[in-house]
């Protein structure tokens, strides 16, 4: 690789600055941006080489189902956008192993190898430590995930298309309360990780809004599987619902072992509870369970029909919100690339931060000042073993 | 009440899972820490065999002893047998253990991925009864039943019968056991077949009780089973019963009075206590060195 990097170098001028920025020096990517840069604008844009995309995901450990998700929207947004044509990606999947070590690790790699744009990470917990190298080389990130608080506040280049857990969560207690008549809840939450406790405090601030009672408050760990003791302890204060943040590898045996303790009060979960291996692997003790989601996947909107039987025909299997939203992400910064027909970092970074009503499979998608989505939410509850909107 | 029943359940899985820990640590004085790892392969097969060989849980229990009782007589030839004859055995023993136990992780994630794995819903029936007020599930109930049955047999066979005696006076002295004409090496793998059937066993009662496993379920009750024993006393197989109780209601009792965050300290610190008041552990008799 280096004897080859050195023979092009001695060709043409314009290498020796890539090679150089390949190295890692993140500003000076204008220069490098000759092959970056196309002609047209929009559908007409095309570009010569292909844009080198880097997404670091959760492929194994503790998140593994969502980023197995997000790597199969990414896959399929790619392959359309391959054939699509005008601009083609060179998309590399990562896995942080759930680690955020690792993401760091990953980052890394990807600021210098020359990326126009980071995807991910999968977790919130593993954003905030590995977003502000990419802030720091001038590499804009686009996370697909990222719901906690204070994930783009680490710095102008960090977007997201997930709506955060803030935006949702209030819809999500304020439709439930209408629904079910709350009065007095349980709140029960892992406090070991950012996203579950960020989590947390929105469920906190729209109970408290809504005038909910929160009879008590219990904290476990995310890798504690015998709820059995809390559960009863939450019993005790006979709650109307059961409200939970936590990811879905505690949210099952937690539904589980809920529903056999006899509590079969509405149990209301934040966005890690939003996966259909809750009712495949929970059963009947999942409905009931009401999630606020930042995807309706019953949407009728063309994208999402599109999207959902393309999905099924490529992976035989149904898609996600996980896999919407990385879907949706690739998509948009295809959008943001054909906006100024440019792959240049600063470029994609602009066009990224004045995205606008766009027709996404999440529905009209914009963001926001804070670099944060803006769309509709939707409530849903399981009912017969599926999602289905609650109203 | 439920909170007791909870903390009774919980407790047995702990003790099961720390009497085979015990047994060879006890008795054959050496650390075995691939058992974590016996505990989280047979609950993978034990969810195979229901999933795929679409047995019954029931038949799947004596399938995964078994099973759990070849991996206890492949731990003790690849990890400890090789190195008895050194000096450090122990500690030798202790880490190639260690090396073992990632073996069957990895081997563990390469079969079934890293994703956690459940049983098809429906394997088990969900009669619930009720018990003064508690729910308690058939699950449950069988649960405790199996390792209630299996300490009892356990603690006798060590106490009465010609194998448990020879396993006592390997424990004792293994070159004067072999001048006596016992055959220590016998003695020694089926030692540890036994451990690890019965962490096998714990292991898928612990997935059944919680619907779930995960490749980390193991290293997650290492701590606890090493800290039941310690509890329990050295080597006293009724002190590992009772030691998993304690901690199993220390734990919920921690959650009921004092709050959730308060769990791992209290049970623990409670733990610690115990200790401080009595070394040799609940049961332990204190060892005497005799010239």
């Amino acid at each position: 690789m280096r004897t080859k990097l050195t023979t092009v170098a001695a060709a043409t001028a314009a290498t020796v600055i890539l090679a150089s920025c390949g190295s890692g020096d993140g500003d000076g990517g204008g220069d490098a941006a000759a092959e970056r840069t196309g002609e047209g604008t929009g559908d007409s844009c095309t570009i010569e080489g292909a844009v080198p995309i880097g997404a670091v995901l959760s492929l194994t450990g503790a998140a593994a189902s969502y980023g197995e998700s997000q790597q199969r929207g990414l896959e399929l947004a790619a392959e359309q956008l391959a054939e699509k044509g005008g601009v083609t990606y060179d998309l590399t999947i990562e896995d942080d192993q759930t680690d955020p070590r690792q993401g760091i690790t990953l980052f890394d790699q990807f600021v210098s190898q020359d990326v126009s744009l980071i995807i991910g990470p999968t977790l919130s917990n593993a954003a905030v430590q590995a977003d502000p190298i990419a802030q720091e080389a001038g590499v804009p990130v686009l996370g697909i995930s990222n719901t906690a608080a204070g994930v783009t506040e680490i710095g102008d280049y960090i977007f997201r298309n997930s709506l955060t857990e803030s935006a949702v969560i209030p819809q999500t207690i304020a439709k439930a309360t209408e629904e079910y008549g709350l009065e007095n809840v349980v709140v029960m939450y892992s406090n070991d990780d950012a996203f579950t406790e960020s989590g947390y405090e929105a469920f906190a601030d729209a109970l408290e809004d809504e005038g909910v009672e929160v009879a008590e408050e219990i904290r476990f760990s995310k890798s504690d599987t015998d709820f059995r003791a809390l559960l009863t302890q939450a019993q005790e204060s006979d709650p109307d619902a059961l409200v939970v943040s936590a990811l879905i590898e505690a949210a099952i045996p937690l539904v589980t072992q809920a529903r056999e303790l006899g509590i079969d009060v509405p149990i209301i979960g934040g966005n890690g509870f939003n996966n259909p291996r809750l009712m495949a692997d929970a059963g009947d003790a999942a409905e009931g369970v009401v999630v606020g989601a930042a995807w309706n996947s019953s949407s009728d909107n063309p994208e999402n029909q599109a999207f959902l039987k393309d999905f099924e025909a490529k992976y035989d299997a149904r898609p996600d919100q996980f896999a919407a939203q990385a879907y949706a992400g690739l998509m948009l910064v295809d959008q943001a690339v054909r906006a100024n027909c440019s792959a240049d970092r600063e470029d994609i970074k602009a066009a990224l931060g004045e995205l606008e009503d766009i027709p996404t499979v999440l529905g009209e998608f914009s963001i926001d000042e804070n670099r944060d989505a803006v769309h509709p939410a939707v409530v849903q509850v399981v009912q017969d073993g599926a999602f289905a909107v609650l109203e | 009440m439920q909170q007791l029943l909870n903390g009774i359940f919980i407790g047995s899985i702990y003790a099961l899972f720390a009497i085979g820990f015990t047994l060879v640590f006890g008795i054959l004085d050496r650390l075995n820490l691939a058992h974590p790892a016996v505990f989280a392969a047979s609950a993978f097969v034990g969810i195979e065999l229901v999933e795929r060989g679409g047995l019954s849980l029931w038949a799947a229990l004596p399938i995964v002893f078994v099973f759990g009782a070849v991996l206890g007589l492949l731990i003790e030839r690849l990890a400890f047998r090789p190195l008895k004859g050194r000096a450090d055995a122990h500690f030798a023993g202790l880490i190639s253990s260690i090396a073992l136990a990632g073996m069957v992780i990895a081997l563990l994630q390469w079969r079934y991925g890293p994703d956690t794995r459940r049983f098809p819903a429906g394997s088990f029936p969900d009669t619930r009864y009720e018990v003064a007020g508690a729910q308690v599930t058939l699950v449950q109930v069988v649960i405790l039943g199996v390792s209630l049955a299996l300490m009892v047999g356990l603690t006798y066979m060590v106490t009465r019968s010609r194998l448990g005696r020879g396993m006592r006076a390997v424990a004792e002295n293994p070159t004067a056991a072999r001048v006596l004409g016992v055959n220590v090496d016998r003695i020694t793998a089926v030692t540890f077949a036994i451990s690890s059937a019965l962490g096998a066993v714990a292991g898928v009662l612990f997935a059944i009780n919680v619907n779930t496993a995960q490749l980390g379920m193991g290293s997650a009750i290492e701590l606890k089973g090493l800290a039941v024993i310690i509890v329990g006393g050295m080597g006293s197989l009724p002190g590992a019963l009772i030691g998993g109780l304690v901690l199993g209601l220390a734990e919920v009792f921690a959650v009921q009075y004092i709050g959730s965050s308060w769990r791992d300290v209290i049970a623990f610190g409670l733990l610690f206590v115990i200790l401080l008041l009595r070394p040799q552990g609940l049961l332990g008799a204190r060892k005497v060195r005799e010239v």
